[in-house]
């Protein structure tokens, strides 16, 4: 028989450190990020005076449109192609992004050993399932077709 | 002092609900063209961003008096009656659900108010499907999207007239499954001094409905605040507040799997995001402060006549790049 607590369990405080703490980083990193972007500091792969040209189009005609344009890659930069474009200002903000996106797959991981620990098998089962999907979904591997 | 407060903060309110309808922005919708060239409407490249940033600022305060997350607010606004496509608002609204529940969930975490128990057998089935709701979203084509996302707008518009709360539902009985998973707890009402304790019921059914709800987030980009909390509530049983609590947790999961789909796929534009964001943040900082002074029913009757404002606008878009209309 297992008490129940008014407290936040152990698990559950651990996964919101780990939250915050990632939170707060993603968000100062942002801000900084955004700086270096829009005032100029590093140089956009999108001139700042010319993305209003691009935002209105679906996703593909966007990527089709600033590749040809600006990027001149072999491939669109789908998936984790961002990460080859960090040296420009614009692509600099997925970093941010990916943080914010990414902390709680770093919840899962680190609160599945404390459930297997404390013998909560169904709970860690269904946490492990979770962390998978997951990143399965910031893995890039599933894509969609136009 | 209170009274001059409560008139200044509706007045403010009125002046940032007109500042999102206004007649320039219904033009800047009209210029929607999905044109693979470049468009160029002579604006200077900073207005957008300041608009959006001010735009979202009033959102945010409204989300918070509304009692509603930002997410459900940004996509049809911003959708209807803004020059950015459908794709990159989604994408967007889904990162502005995204930070509001990483902002707020350890807070609730930490306070026991969101259940890990709760949220984390909903969290494996919603997340799952957001991922397919993101998927089949942006493989279907827009003008679809759009009619789709007026009707689910006008759908939670008739949710939020019609919903019932109920604070501490009566669970006679558990049922097997929550049993078997241990999603129960304690918490302290402050109001009337006592530890509730609480238990779940109908949990088959009520992680069926996480299926269409989380397809939905995914889809549309819309958080899923609106439906989490009438299910968890209504249908399973928790009290009010552990519901409104695990549901603004379970989006920091939720959003976080579709916004990947999203974000992988292309759909993210700082110019749009960062200024979101911030704008969102501060709103919702300033719209706490507000929410001592403010009339909640009138805020959220001003909330349910916006959403279905931009619901009608959702639906004519839709309608008519459909070439139905």
């Amino acid at each position: 028989m297992h008490e129940i607590k008014k407290e936040a369990t152990q698990e559950q405080v651990l996964y919101a450190s780990i939250l915050e703490k990632g939170m707060l980083i993603g968000l100062g990193f942002m801000f900084i990020t955004f700086a270096l972007y829009v005032f100029g500091i590093m140089k956009p792969a999108v001139p700042l005076g010319e993305v209003a040209g691009y935002w209105n189009m679906p996703v593909h005609d966007y990527l089709v449109a600033i590749n040809t344009n600006f990027l001149h890659l072999e491939q669109l930069p789908t998936g984790w192609g961002w990460v080859q474009l960090v040296g420009k200002g614009d692509f600099l903000n997925f970093i941010p992004i990916a943080i914010l996106a990414g902390v709680t797959i770093v919840c899962y991981i680190v609160i599945i050993p404390g459930l297997f620990a404390r013998g909560d098998k169904a709970m860690g089962i269904i946490a492990v399932a979770t962390a998978l999907i997951l990143i399965l979904a910031a893995s890039g591997i599933l894509t969609v077709g136009h | 002092m209170k009274k001059f407060l409560e008139k200044l903060g509706v007045a403010g309110l009125m002046t940032g609900a007109l500042l999102v309808l206004t007649p320039a922005l219904l033009w800047a919708s009209e210029v929607t063209a999905e044109s693979p060239v470049p468009m160029d409407d002579g604006t200077a490249w900073w207005v957008w961003p300041i608009v959006l940033l001010v735009v979202t600022f009033i959102m945010g305060i409204i989300a918070v008096l509304g009692g509603v997350g930002g997410g459900v607010l940004f996509v049809p606004i911003i959708s209807g009656f803004f020059p950015f496509h459908l794709d990159f608002v989604r994408g967007t609204g889904l990162l502005v659900a995204l930070c509001g529940a990483l902002a707020a969930g350890p807070g609730l975490l930490k306070a026991n108010l969101a259940s890990l128990r709760l949220a984390l057998p909903v969290a494996l089935i919603a997340s799952t499907m957001a991922i397919v709701g993101a998927m089949v979203g942006l493989a279907l084509p827009t003008h679809i999207i759009q009619l789709s996302l007026g009707i689910t707008i006008l759908g939670i518009v008739a949710i939020m007239l019609t919903a019932k709360k109920s604070e501490v539902p009566d669970v006679p009985k558990a049922d097997n499954l929550s049993s078997a998973l241990r999603i129960c707890g304690v918490y302290h009402e402050v109001s009337s001094k006592q530890d509730i304790n609480w238990q779940v019921h109908r949990t088959p059914i009520g992680l069926f409905l996480f299926i269409i709800i989380g397809f939905m987030a995914g889809m549309f980009g819309l958080g899923a605040g609106w439906a989490n909390v009438p299910v968890l509530n209504l249908l399973m049983g928790a009290p009010l507040k552990i519901s409104v609590a695990t549901s603004k947790f379970l989006l920091s999961i939720t959003d976080t799997s579709a916004a990947w789909i999203y974000v992988n796929q292309g759909c993210v534009i700082a110019m749009m995001v960062v200024p979101s964001l911030i704008g969102i943040m501060l709103g919702s900082l300033v719209g706490v402060r507000i929410l001592k002074v403010a009339k909640p029913t009138f805020i959220r009757w001003m909330v349910i006549v916006i959403l279905a404002f931009a619901g009608l606008k959702a639906l004519h878009k839709g309608l008519t790049s459909g070439g139905i209309l």
